[in-house]
C-alpha cells in the first residue's frame, strides 16, 4: 500500500538527476535535484555503478539502486535522466530526448565530447531551461534552443572574418590528424 | 604548472578535456578580471563557465572565496552580452547557498525580470526566487503575480515553477496567487498549463472539496498538455483512493477515458493508475491490460519496459487478467534489453501453466549473468513464489538456484545471495523431499562464501536439519572445513553445529568428540569456549542435558540476562544465580512475506536492538511504586479500550510479573480545548484480584500521549484463577483551555469516561519460547506431571482454524513448523512451547482429528503440577 501511495502522490517534481558522462565514466555534467545522494562521494559511487551497468548495452532503460534510469549514448557521451522507480518512464524519456535533441541542434549534430566541452555554457543553459529544481520546465527542443539563444558559435560563416575561418579550418585539420 | 589551462595547452593535447586540470585557486585568481573596465565578455564568460564547471564537479568552495567571487560577478551585470548575463543568473543559482549576502543582486534581477528582453525575464525570475527569503517575498509579490499571467510562456512557466519551490518556505504568501495561477491554467501553452495545474494542486491539496472542484473543471474543459493529463490522472486516482469512491465514479470514467488519449505517456499513466487501484475487478482491469499489451510490441524500449513492468504488477494480484498477454510476453523473453526480458519471464512464470516452467527457466538461465542484481532478486522472488504454487517443480527450481549460486561466486551482492539462500531454505522447509539436495547445495555454497551472515545462517540450519537426515555423516566434513578455514564467527557457528550432530547421533559421537578436541585449541576464545562447553556436555551422554544445552539453548533475553547478572554481582549473596529470575526473550514474530517490488531494498543491517519488552522493563523500573516486583515476565500487545476517533483514546498494555500485574494505559486527549489532569483508570475486578495502587498521569494536554498505571496483585491462594475481567473507568480533572494558545483556565471539574472491559486470560501468564528441537525438550521435561484430556471442538470446521484458535488462546509458540497444516490431511499434531509465569516450562502436544468438527487430544507436560492443571482447566 505504501508503495502505491508513493507512486500516486501527484507532484511536478519528476527528475532526480541529469548526468552526462564520458566514455571513461568520468562526470562531464551532473545535476542532482534532491537528496537521494547527498554527498559528492555517494554521487560518484552512483555514477560509477550506473556507468558500469549501462556502457556496454544500448538498451535505453534500466532499474538501478531502486531508481529508474533512462539513457542514451552517442559516440563518446552518455546521457542519463534519473527518476523514482514509480515515475512515468515516458516522462523521463521526454526529458532525455529534449536534452539530446537540444544539444544536437546547438552542436550542429556534432554530439561528442570535444564539441560539448567547448560549449559547456550552452549545456549549462540548456539544462537550466529543461529542468528547474526537478520540475520539467520545457520539453520542446526548439523552445530550449531558442531560449538559450547562444550567439558566437552560431555566427554563420559568411559573417566571420577570413582569419577566423582560416583559424578554425586549421584547428579542424589538426584534430583530424591527431585523432 | 598551476595555470595548466590555457588556449595553447589545450591544443598541445593534455587530454582533450580543457577543464581537466582546473585548479580552483587559479580560476578564482582569474575571476579578478571581472573588475577590469571595459568588461571583456568572452573571457568573463569563459571564467564563469569554469567556476560552474568546478561547482558541478563537486569542488568545495569556502564561504569567503565564494562570496568574493560572487561580488566580483555582480559587476558583470553592466555588460549587455546576453550569454554572459545568462551565465550570471546560473552562477547566482549555483552560489545561492554558498556565498553570503546574495540578496545584493535582488534589484538587478528585479529589473531584468520586468524588463523588455524576454530572453532575460524567465531565467531572472528563477534566479531571483532562489535567493529570496520570506521577508523579501512581500516586496516582489506584485511582480510575481504579473509574471504568472504574463503572455510570454517562458516567463509564466518560470514564475509558476518558482512559486511552487517557494510554497515550502512561505505557503501563506504564495497562496494569495491562486487567482493568477487559475488564469494561467487556461493558457494555450502546454507547459504553462502543466505548471499552473501543479501549483494549484499543491496549494489546494489539503482541501478535498477544492481539489474535487478543480478536477471537475479540468476534466470537462480538457487540457492540451500530456504532462498535465498525467498530473490530472494522478490527482484523480489519489482522490478516488481517499474518498474510497467506487469505480462508477466520474473520476474513474475520466481515467478510463484517458486510455484513449493520443499521447502514449497519458495512456500509460492511465493504465498504470487503474492497475494500482485497490479492489479492481478483472473486468475493470481488462481495458488497461489491453493497452499495455499493445505497448509490449512498441519499438521504444522504455515503453516496452514500462508496459511489462506494470503487467508484472498486475500478475501478482490477478494472474488470470494477464494470461491474454502471454503471447506478447513470450516475444519479449529474448528482448535485447535484459530488464525487459527478465520482467517478461517472471510475469510468465506467474501467469503461465506448470508445463511452461521448465522452458522459461532455461531461457532465463541463458542470460541471468547479464542482468543487474535488482532483477536477479526479482527472478529469485518469482521462483520462490513458484515453488509455493507448484511444489512438484522444486527439483527444477533447486537446480536453477544452485546454478545461480555457483556461477556468481565472485560477483553478485549480498542482497542477491541472501535472496537465493532464503529461497532454498524455504523450499527445504516446505518440501521435505527436497531437504537433502537443498542441504547439499548449501554445503557447497558455504565452501566459497564470503558473507559471514550467510555462512553462519547455513551452519545453523545444517545443525538443525542435518542430524535428522538419513546419512548425517556426510555433512560433518563440510562443517569441519569451516572450522579450519573461516573467520571466528563462522568457526564458532560450525562448532555449535557439530555439537548437534554429536548429541543426536550416537555413532557419530566419538568422531565429533575428536573434532571438538581439536577446536579446543582454536586461537579465538569464543570458539574455544564453545568447544569446551559442548565437549563436557556431550561426554555426559545424558538426553536431558543435550536437550537443554545443545538443542534448545537459552531462551532468555540477552540484555535482561546482562542486567540480572550485573545486579547479582552487586549484592553479595550465598545463593546461586537463579536463571528463572531472568526475563525471557520474546520470540520474534516471523515477518509476513511482503509483496515484492523491484525497488531499493533497505540497506540497514539487522541489529539486535533492545526489544519492546526490554524498553517496557526500563520504563517500569523508573516508577518507584513498581520497585520490588521482580523481572518483567511478559508484556502483551496493546488492547484498544475505546473506539477509534473518540474524544479520548485509551489503549492498555498488560505487564505480567511473578505475582503481580501492572496495567499501563496509554491515553491521548484529542480535544484541543481541554487539558486533563490527574488522569487514572479505575478498575473493578470480577475475581479475587486486588488493585493495590494507581499511578495517575499528572497532565494530559491535547494530542500529547501520556500513561497512567494500575498495580494489581494476583490471587495467591488460588493459583488457577488465571482469567479475570476488569471494568474500567477513566477518571480525570478537566480544565478548559484556549485551543490556540493551550492556556488552561484556573478552575477545573472532575469527570469520568467509561471504557471497554479489559480481559486477562491464560495467554497473559505464558511467554512464548521456541524449542528448535521439540522432541528433545519433551523428553527433558519428562512425564512427572503429564496430563492428557480429549475435547470436541464442535464449532470449528477446519484443522487450520483449530490450530489458529489454540495458538492464540494459549499464547504459546508453535514448534517444528507445526502451525502449518499440510493440505488434504484429516489429522495433525501441533507442538506448543512456553514458559509459565514463575519460570516453569510448559509443553503442549495437541493431536487434532477432523471428522464432523474437530476432536482434540491435549497432552500437557510441565516441571510444575499446578501449571498443568491450569492449562487443562482453561482449555476445558
Amino acid at each position: 500500500m505504501k508503495m502505491d501511495t508513493l507512486m500516486l502522490e501527484p507532484s511536478l517534481y519528476t527528475v532526480k538527476a541529469v548526468l552526462i558522462l564520458d566514455n571513461d565514466g568520468e562526470r562531464l555534467y551532473a545535476k542532482y535535484y534532491d537528496d537521494t545522494y547527498p554527498s559528492v562521494k555517494e554521487q560518484k559511487a552512483f555514477e560509477k555503478n550506473i556507468f558500469s551497468k549501462t556502457h556496454r548495452t544500448d538498451s535505453e532503460i534500466a532499474l538501478l539502486e531502486g531508481l529508474t534510469v533512462v539513457y542514451k549514448s552517442n559516440i563518446d557521451l552518455f546521457f542519463y535522466v534519473i527518476g523514482s522507480s514509480h515515475e512515468n518512464e515516458l516522462m523521463l524519456m521526454a526529458v532525455l530526448n529534449c536534452l539530446f535533441d537540444s544539444l544536437s541542434q546547438m552542436l550542429r549534430k556534432n554530439v561528442e565530447r570535444r564539441a560539448l566541452l567547448e560549449n559547456m555554457e550552452g549545456l549549462f543553459l540548456a539544462v537550466d531551461e529543461i529542468v528547474d529544481g526537478g520540475v520539467i520546465l520545457e520539453s520542446d527542443p526548439q523552445q530550449v534552443v531558442h531560449r538559450v539563444a547562444l550567439r558566437g558559435e552560431d555566427v554563420p560563416y559568411s559573417e566571420q572574418t577570413v582569419t577566423q575561418v582560416l583559424q578554425s579550418a586549421k584547428e579542424q585539420i589538426k584534430w583530424s590528424l591527431l585523432r | 604548472m598551476i595555470k595548466k589551462f590555457d588556449k595553447k595547452d589545450e591544443e598541445s593535447g593534455s587530454g582533450s578535456n580543457p577543464f581537466q586540470h582546473l585548479e580552483k585557486s587559479a580560476v578564482l585568481q582569474e575571476a579578478r578580471i571581472f573588475n577590469e573596465t571595459p568588461i571583456n565578455p568572452r573571457r568573463c564568460l569563459h571564467i564563469l563557465t569554469k567556476i560552474i564547471y568546478l561547482l558541478n564537479q563537486g569542488e568545495h568552495f569556502g564561504t569567503t572565496e565564494a562570496t568574493e567571487a560572487f561580488f566580483a560577478m555582480t559587476r558583470l551585470f553592466q555588460s549587455n552580452d546576453q550569454t554572459l548575463r545568462r551565465m550570471c543568473y546560473l552562477t547566482i543559482k549555483e552560489m545561492a547557498n554558498i556565498s553570503e549576502d546574495v540578496i545584493i543582486v535582488t534589484s538587478s534581477l528585479t529589473k531584468d525580470m520586468t524588463g523588455k528582453e524576454d530572453v532575460y525575464r524567465g531565467p531572472a525570475i528563477r534566479a531571483l526566487c532562489r535567493i529570496t527569503d520570506t521577508t523579501m517575498l512581500q516586496a516582489i509579490e506584485r511582480y510575481m503575480k504579473q509574471a504568472i499571467v504574463d503572455k510570454v510562456p517562458s516567463v509564466s512557466s518560470s514564475a509558476l515553477v518558482s512559486s511552487l519551490h517557494m510554497v515550502r518556505m512561505s505557503y501563506d504568501v504564495v497562496k494569495r496567487w491562486v487567482n493568477e495561477a487559475q488564469e494561467a491554467a487556461s493558457s494555450d501553452n502546454i507547459m504553462v498549463q502543466y505548471h499552473a495545474l501543479g501549483l494549484l494542486y499543491h496549494l489546494r491539496k489539503n482541501d478535498r472539496l477544492a481539489v474535487s472542484k478543480m478536477l471537475n473543471k479540468f476534466t470537462k474543459s480538457g487540457l492540451k498538455s500530456p504532462f498535465a493529463y498525467c498530473m490530472l490522472i494522478r490527482i484523480a486516482s489519489k482522490l478516488l483512493e481517499e474518498t474510497e469512491g467506487g469505480h462508477d465514479s466520474p473520476l474513474f470514467d475520466f481515467i478510463e477515458s484517458c486510455l484513449r488519449n493520443k499521447h502514449e505517456m497519458v495512456v500509460y499513466e492511465a493504465a498504470s493508475a487503474i492497475v494500482h487501484m485497490p479492489n479492481c475487478t478483472a473486468r475493470e482491469l481488462a481495458p488497461a491490460v489491453s493497452v499495455l499489451q499493445l505497448f509490449c510490441s512498441s519499438p521504444k524500449a522504455a515503453l516496452r519496459y514500462a508496459a511489462v513492468r506494470t503487467l508484472n504488477k498486475v500478475a501478482m494480484k490477478h494472474p488470470s487478467a494477464v494470461t491474454a498477454c502471454n503471447l506478447d510476453l513470450e516475444n519479449l523473453i529474448t528482448d535485447s534489453n535484459r530488464s525487459i526480458a527478465t520482467l517478461a519471464i517472471t510475469t510468465l512464470l506467474k501467469t503461465g501453466s506448470e508445463s511452461s516452467v521448465d522452458r522459461l527457466m532455461k531461457q532465463i538461465s541463458s542470460f541471468v549473468s547479464e542482468i543487474s542484481d535488482e532483477f536477479k532478486v526479482v527472478v529469485v522472488q518469482a521462483i520462490s513464489a513458484l515453488c509455493q504454487k507448484y511444489p512438484r517443480k522444486h527439483s527444477v527450481m533447486m537446480n536453477f538456484l544452485s546454478n545461480m549460486l555457483r556461477d556468481d561466486v565472485s560477483c553478485g551482492g549480498f542482497e542477491y545471495k541472501r535472496a537465493i539462500v532464503d529461497c532454498i531454505i524455504s523450499i527445504i522447509e516446505e518440501n521435505p523431499d527436497s531437504k537433502e539436495t537443498g542441504l547439499a547445495h548449501l554445503c557447497e555454497f558455504i565452501e566459497d562464501c564470503e558473507h559471514t551472515v550467510l555462512a553462519t545462517k547455513i551452519l545453523h540450519l545444517l545443525g538443525k536439519e542435518g542430524p535428522r537426515t538419513p546419512s548425517p555423516s556426510k555433512y560433518i566434513r563440510f562443517i569441519f572445513n569451516r572450522v579450519v578455514l573461516e573467520s571466528e564467527a563462522v568457526r564458532a557457528a560450525a562448532v555449535s553445529a557439530l555439537a548437534k550432530f554429536g548429541a543426536q547421533n550416537d555413532d557419530l559421537l566419538p568422531s565429533v568428540l575428536v573434532l571438538m578436541q581439536r577446536c579446543m585449541m582454536d586461537s579465538d576464545d569464543e570458539v574455544r569456549d564453545r568447544a569446551t562447553f559442548y565437549m563436557n556436555v556431550l561426554q555426559q551422554k545424558q538426553k536431558a542435558l543435550n536437550a537443554a544445552y545443545v538443542f534448545n539453548g537459552l531462551s532468555v533475553s540477552v540484555p535482561g540476562l546482562e542486567k540480572s547478572l550485573h545486579q547479582y554481582t552487586l549484592e553479595p549473596t550465598e545463593k546461586p544465580f537463579d536463571m528463572k529470575s531472568v526475563p525471557l526473550a520474546n520470540t520474534p514474530i516471523t515477518e509476513q512475506k511482503t509483496e515484492f517490488a523491484p525497488v531499493a531494498t533497505s540497506k540497514l543491517p539487522e541489529k539486535p536492538g533492545p526489544t519492546r519488552q526490554d524498553i517496557y522493563q526500563e520504563q517500569l523500573a523508573g516508577i518507584p511504586e513498581f520497585q520490588g516486583l521482580g523481572p518483567l515476565f511478559k508484556s502483551s500487545e496493546a488492547v484498544q479500550l475505546t473506539e477509534a476517533e473518540t474524544e479520548y483514546v485509551v489503549r492498555c498494555v498488560k505487564h505480567t510479573f511473578a505475582r503481580h500485574m501492572v496495567f499501563q494505559f496509554d491515553c491521548t486527549n484529542t480535544l484541543n480545548d481541554q487539558l486533563l489532569q490527574k488522569v487514572m483508570v479505575q478498575m473493578e475486578p470480577s475475581e479475587a484480584y486486588d488493585v493495590l495502587h494507581y499511578v495517575p498521569a499528572a497532565n494530559l494536554p491535547y494530542s500529547q500521549p501520556g500513561s497512567c498505571y494500575s498495580l494489581v496483585s494476583l490471587p495467591e491462594d488460588d493459583p488457577t484463577a488465571v482469567s479475570c475481567t476488569f471494568s474500567c473507568t477513566l477518571k480525570y480533572l478537566v480544565k478548559d483551555c484556549d485551543p490556540n494558545t493551550g492556556e488552561p483556565d484556573d478552575d477545573g471539574y472532575d469527570d469520568e469516561y467509561v471504557l471497554e472491559d479489559l480481559e486477562v486470560t491464560v495467554a497473559d501468564h505464558i511467554q512464548k519460547v521456541l524449542k528448535p528441537n521439540f522432541a528433545a525438550a519433551w523428553d527433558e521435561v519428562g512425564d512427572d506431571f503429564e496430563k492428557e484430556e480429549t475435547f470436541a471442538l464442535a464449532s470449528v470446521r477446519t484443522l487450520e482454524e483449530a490450530v489458529g484458535n489454540i495458538i492464540s488462546f494459549l499464547g504459546m509458540q508453535p514448534c517444528e513448523r507445526s502451525d502449518k497444516v499440510p493440505e488434504n490431511k484429516n489429522s495433525h499434531i501441533l507442538f506448543l512451547a512456553g514458559v509459565f509465569r514463575g519460570g516453569h516450562d510448559v509443553l503442549v502436544r495437541s493431536r487434532l482429528a477432523l471428522a464432523d468438527g474437530v476432536t482434540m487430544q491435549v497432552t500437557v507436560r510441565s516441571s510444575d503440577k499446578t501449571v498443568v492443571d491450569i492449562i487443562l482447566a482453561s482449555v476445558g
